[in-house]
C-alpha cells in the first residue's frame, strides 16, 4: 500500500519536529543546569511514534512510557507545555509534578504514562475494556519497549486482552537495549512478536525505521481492534541513538559501529530520500520543515524558561478527587 | 582514616564477601553491565570484571523473577544478593518478598532458611519523580520474617552489608543514591557491624532525635545550628529498622525526656509511628513533652525541585520542631 504523498509529508514533518525537540534537549542537557533531572530521548525512533499515531483517530488513546516525547508529539501534544513540564514549571502538562518520566495528557488521548517498565500495559487493557464496555469504538494503542516484554505485566495483560477480545494494540518499540542490556541478554528468541502466538494473538515484526511499514501494521491492528476482533502485537524494530537518559549515560555498552550502522538507517533521511526521488518533496520544502520545527522548539524552550516554577504549597494540591 | 562514598563502601562489602564465600552471587538489572558501569561511586562497579558472569548475573527487566530467583537459590544452598534498582519497583517483587521470603521459613517449622539480601536504592532529591523516589521501608518493616537495614554512612553501609550477607535470614538493604556521593570515614581492614544496633551519632541532653538514612545529615545540620541556641540534640541513627534497638532508644529518652523522629518517607503509616508507639508504651514515664514526628508530606514526591524540597524534611523543619518541643 503506497501512502498518499501529502500524508507522507505530514509524517516527515512530525518526525522532523520530534527530532528537533529531542536534539534540543541533548543540547540543553542537565549538566548545563537548564532543566532539572534527566531527559529520556527517542532520538532515532521517530518513525515508530509517527507511523503508529497516524493510524489512530483523534479520540483513540495511547499509553506511553518513560520515553514519551515522540509518542506525545505524534499524538498531538503542544511542545510548549511539554517542554514546560520537562523544565518542572507550573505551566507544564502536569504542573511540574511529573517531569519527563510520566507525562499524562488526557486532553489529547494520552491518559496515562508511567515509567515503571511494563506498568502501562495492563492500564492499556483497562482503557480498551472501558471502550468496549461503553461501546465507544475507541482503540487503545500501548507503547512499550523490549525490556517491558519480560515483565509479568506484559504477559498477563496480553492474555487478558486476548481472552476478552479487547480493542487494544500492543506496540513493542524494540530499540535493542533495556537500559544497558542488549537484546541477547534479555531474550532467547529472535522476534518478540513471536510471543503473540502464545496468547492467541496475531503478531508481526516490522522495520521500525520505515514509517510506512509501521503505519501499515498499526492500521491493520487498529482495524482489527475496532471491528471487535481483539488485540494484536506489533514489534517495531528500531534503535536508540542516545543513551538511556541524557546526560549521565556514556553509552559504553553501545558499540560505536553498531550505532553508526543504525544512524545510516535514519527514519527521517529514509523518508526524505524516498519523497525526493518520487518528486513529492524538494530540498527547499524540507528546509522549510526544518525551519518550522526549529522555530516551534525554540518557542517551546522560551516558553518553558519564562514560565514560573510552582509555589511549594502547590505540592499539596491534586491529591484526591474528593475529600 | 580514608573516606569513601556509600556506593564505594558497598562495593567493598560485596567484593569482600564474594571473595570470602563462593556461594554469594549477585543478580539484578545492570549489576554487571550497567548504565553506571564507568562510575566508581556506584556499588557494582568492576564486580563483573573480577567475578565473571557466573557470579554477577544481569537479568531481564523482571523484578518478580529476580526476587523469586533469590528465594529459590537461598533455599538450596546459595547466598543471593539481588538488586531491585529503584525502591518503587520493589512493588513488582513484593509477592516473592512478602509471601515467600518472609514466610516460608516459619511455614516450614524452621526447617528451611532463606539467607538472601535484597538491595535497593531510593531517596528523593535528584528530580527523578515519585516512581523513582519513594521510601517504602515501612512496608518491609511491617512484614514479620524480614530484617530491614537502612544505613546512613559509608562505614555503616559496609559493615552492615557484610553482616547481612552472612545473616541466614532474608534482609532488605536500603541505600540512598545521593549518599553514594557523600564521603565518610571507612576503616581499613575487616570489620562488620551487627544487625539490630542503633548508634548515637551525636550525644546530647535535650531531645532524642531518632532517624535513619539521608535525614541523618539533615538532623546533624540542625543539631549544629540548635547547639548555638543552647538546645542539645542526641541524634540516634537506627541503622537497622527491624529488629529495632528499643533498648538504646529508651535509654536515650530516659536521659532527655523528649523524642523526635525524622524520616524522609511520608508521615502517615511511616516507621516513625512505630518508634513513637514504642516510646509512648514503654518510656512514657520519662516523657516531658509530646512526641513529634518530622517526615515527608503525604504526597507522591513531586518532580519540580521547589515542590520536591517541600515534600521532604528540611533542616528548618527539624529546627522548628525542636524549638517547639523545648517549650515543654
Amino acid at each position: 500500500m503506497a501512502l498518499e504523498s501529502g500524508m507522507l509529508r505530514d509524517m516527515l514533518r512530525t518526525m522532523v519536529l520530534i527530532r528537533r525537540f529531542e536534539d534540543k534537549l541533548t543540547e540543553l542537557s542537565t549538566f548545563k543546569g537548564e532543566f532539572p533531572g534527566l531527559a529520556l530521548l527517542c532520538t532515532g525512533q521517530e518513525a515508530v511514534a509517527v507511523g503508529a499515531c497516524a493510524a489512530l483517530k483523534k479520540d483513540d488513546l495511547i499509553i506511553s512510557n518513560h520515553r514519551s516525547h515522540g509518542h506525545l508529539i505524534a499524538k498531538g501534544a503542544d511542545p510548549k507545555p511539554l517542554m514546560a513540564e520537562i523544565y518542572g514549571k507550573r505551566t507544564g502538562y502536569c504542573k511540574g509534578k511529573s517531569g519527563t518520566l510520566h507525562i499524562a495528557v488526557p486532553e489529547i488521548g494520552a491518559p496515562c504514562t508511567t515509567t515503571v517498565v511494563g506498568g502501562g500495559i495492563p492500564i492499556a487493557v483497562g482503557c480498551a475494556f472501558s471502550a468496549q464496555y461503553r461501546g465507544t469504538n475507541q482503540v487503545t494503542l500501548c507503547f512499550f519497549g523490549d525490556g517491558a516484554a519480560n515483565e509479568g505485566s506484559f504477559h498477563e495483560a496480553i492474555n487478558l486482552a486476548s481472552v476478552w477480545r479487547l480493542p487494544v494494540v500492543f506496540l513493542c518499540e524494540n530499540n535493542c537495549y533495556a537500559a544497558a542490556q542488549h537484546l541477547r541478554d534479555q531474550f532467547n528468541i529472535d522476534n518478540i512478536s513471536a510471543r503473540a502466538t502464545g496468547y492467541g494473538v496475531p503478531g508481526v515484526s516490522v522495520d521500525g525505521n520505515d514509517v510506512e511499514a509501521v503505519y501499515e501494521a498499526a492500521s491493520a491492528a487498529v482495524a482489527r481492534a475496532r471491528e471487535g476482533e481483539g488485540p494484536s502485537l506489533i514489534e517495531a524494530r528500531t534503535y536508540r541513538w542516545r543513551g538511556h537518559f541524557e546526560a549521565m549515560d556514556h553509552q559504553l555498552y553501545q558499540p560505536e559501529a553498531e550505532r553508526d550502522a543504525w544512524k545510516r538507517r535514519c527514519p527521517i533521511q529514509r523518508l526524505k530520500r524516498q519523497l525526493l526521488n518520487a518528486g513529492a518533496l524538494t530540498e527547499e520544502v524540507f528546509g522549510q520543515m526544518e525551519a518550522w520545527a526549529r522555530d516551534k522548539v525554540e518557542a517551546a524552550v522560551e516558553y518553558a524558561r519564562k514560565s514560573p516554577v510552582p509555589e511549594p504549597r502547590e505540592a499539596l494540591e491534586d491529591m484526591y478527587a474528593s475529600t | 582514616m580514608r573516606t569513601l562514598g556509600m556506593g564505594q563502601a558497598i562495593n567493598e562489602a560485596l567484593r569482600e564477601e564474594m571473595r570470602r564465600d563462593e556461594k554469594v552471587f549477585l543478580a539484578g538489572e545492570g549489576v554487571g553491565v550497567g548504565l553506571h558501569g564507568d562510575d566508581p561511586f556506584f556499588p557494582t562497579y568492576g564486580l563483573l570484571d573480577e567475578f565473571g558472569r557466573k557470579r554477577v548475573k544481569d537479568t531481564p527487566v523482571s523484578e518478580a523473577a529476580i526476587a523469586g530467583l533469590a528465594v529459590g537459590a537461598a533455599a538450596t544452598g546459595l547466598r543471593p544478593v539481588v538488586e531491585i534498582l529503584f525502591f518503587p519497583f520493589i512493588t513488582i517483587a513484593m509477592d516473592q518478598i512478602v509471601n515467600h521470603a518472609a514466610k516460608l521459613r516459619y511455614l516450614s517449622g524452621g526447617k528451611s532458611s532463606f539467607p538472601l539480601v535484597v538491595r535497593t536504592m531510593s531517596g528523593a532529591g535528584f528530580a527523578a519523580g515519585t516512581q523513582h523516589s519513594h521510601n517504602l521501608e515501612a512496608w518491609l518493616a511491617h512484614t514479620p520474617g524480614l530484617k530491614v537495614l537502612m544505613p546512613a554512612t559509608p562505614k555503616d553501609a559496609k559493615g552492615l552489608l557484610k553482616s547481612a550477607i552472612r545473616d541466614d535470614d532474608p534482609v532488605i538493604f536500603i541505600e540512598d543514591m545521593l549518599l553514594y556521593y557523600v564521603q565518610g570515614e571507612v576503616p581499613e581492614g575487616e570489620y562488620t557491624i551487627p544487625l539490630g544496633q542503633a548508634e548515637v551519632k551525636r550525644p546530647g541532653e535535650d531531645i532524642t532525635v531518632v532517624t535513619w538514612s539521608k535525614t541523618l545529615g539533615t538532623v546533624l545540620a540542625a543539631a549544629a545550628r540548635l547547639n548555638q541556641e543552647g538546645i542539645s540534640l542526641e541524634v540516634v541513627d537506627l541503622r537497622t529498622l527491624v529488629p529495632l534497638d528499643k533498648r538504646l532508644i529508651l535509654e536515650s529518652v530516659a536521659k532527655t525526656g523528649r523524642l523526635m523522629v525524622v524520616h524522609e518517607a511520608c508521615l502517615t503509616g511511616g516507621f516513625g509511628g512505630e518508634v513513637a508507639a514504642v516510646v509512648a508504651e514503654e518510656g512514657f514515664a520519662h516523657l516531658k513533652a509530646p512526641i513529634k514526628r518530622v517526615a515527608g508530606k503525604d504526597i507522591p514526591v513531586p518532580f519540580s525541585p521547589p515542590l520536591e524540597r517541600f515534600s521532604i524534611p528540611q533542616e528548618e523543619d527539624v529546627v522548628l520542631a525542636a524549638r517547639t518541643m523545648m517549650c515543654h
